[in-house]
């Protein structure tokens, strides 16, 4: 599975690492929704951390896109409800 | 996977209503990568301008550490003519420039590692636009206008993601260089006004350095009126107003030949 973390690139992830991640990601999840910015910052650090730590650089030299896109790992919670509302991206 | 899989869908969606539509989709991929061209401009510019930031604190940091050096040193010399008021003066003033120099330093990792991010992806999207390119001039030789739709769709999806991340580290970096060059200019603000007393004047003297100029020109004059009264009274007498005037001319000409 390719995945996207803003700011940083591609990278593949194996399957079996996936259902971890999905903990990882509900933990963010939640965070975001009760505006708790200090278990934000620590969600997403251990999220991004999670995939960094599985996984190796996706190809750069090919046009293949993400299953999945993940904030940068200096975003804000507000900058996560901005990339949830739609606002805030720089399409191309 | 909520989070994510909402995320990615938006960040797509977005980027997809971002792509041109042309009549014939292969002039599609040429518009789009004029547009290509066009990013890696604007990127390589993001670069620069955070270099320049970079390089102004990093300016800001010297100016202030020197700052911070001469006050030691008026501290020790205040010392040693026995002015402990002006020496706590001199370490208290230095005492403060201490944290603005801290602050710099943070600023100035950051900006560094802007920079570095920044560069990245720079070189990403140069690999893209190239693969790009190749995919491209496949696609036009390839197909016909019918056929090309599909493998033109996939082309533009992968690099619209990665103009649209790209084009967001641009905005952040951008947002986050504003914000430091509102701070940079606050401090080159208080460098100009003499308030952390201007070190690029050399020679430029604070109030610290005047009381202690003034102290140790006062001893020097002492020390050598002293010098004077125990070494030379018997020559005291000997010169004549005439002989000083009759040194003047010869002086001049000497200069003259030079």
């Amino acid at each position: 599975m390719i995945i996207r973390i803003l700011g940083e690139g591609q990278f593949d992830v194996p399957d079996e690492q996936v259902a971890a991640l999905n903990e990882l990601d509900a933990a963010v999840e939640s965070s975001v929704e009760s505006g708790d910015v200090a278990a934000f910052t620590a969600a997403l650090e251990t999220l991004l951390e999670g995939v960094r730590a599985s996984a190796v650089t996706h190809d750069e030299g090919t046009l293949d896109t993400s299953d999945l896109i993940l904030p940068p790992a200096d975003a804000t919670l507000e900058e996560v409800r901005d990339l949830l509302s739609g606002d805030g991206l720089i399409p191309g | 996977m909520s989070l994510m899989k909402r995320i990615s869908l938006i960040f797509r969606s977005r980027a997809n209503t971002a792509l041109d539509k042309a009549e014939d989709p292969r002039q599609t991929l040429d518009y789009s990568y004029q547009r290509q061209q066009d990013l890696l401009v604007k990127v390589r510019r993001g670069v620069a301008d955070v270099a320049t930031s970079r390089k102004r604190v990093e300016l800001q940091v010297n100016q202030l550490e020197a700052q911070a050096t001469k006050l030691q040193g008026q501290a020790e010399k205040a010392i040693s003519v026995g002015r402990e008021d002006l020496a706590r003066e001199a370490l208290t003033r230095k005492s403060g420039l201490a944290q603005q120099i801290t602050d710099l330093k943070t600023q100035h990792a950051q900006l560094q590692g802007e920079e570095e991010k920044l560069t990245l992806a720079q070189q990403r999207l140069q690999a893209k636009v190239e693969a790009f390119r190749t995919r491209k001039e496949t696609i036009k030789a390839t197909y016909t206008a019918a056929e090309a739709q599909t493998k033109i769709n996939e082309a533009m999806s992968g690099i619209g993601e990665e103009m649209g991340d790209v084009g967001m580290a641009i905005q952040r970096a951008e947002d986050k260089t504003a914000q430091m060059q509102a701070r940079a200019g606050a401090i080159d603000e208080l460098l100009a006004s003499g308030a952390l007393e201007d070190v690029t004047q050399p020679g430029g003297s604070d109030d610290i350095s005047r009381e202690l100029d003034a102290l140790s020109s006062g001893t020097d004059v002492e020390s050598e009126l002293a010098r004077l009264k125990a070494g030379s009274q018997p020559q005291a007498i000997e010169p004549a107003e005439g002989d000083i005037l009759a040194a003047e001319p010869q002086r001049t000409t000497d200069e003259d030949t030079l």
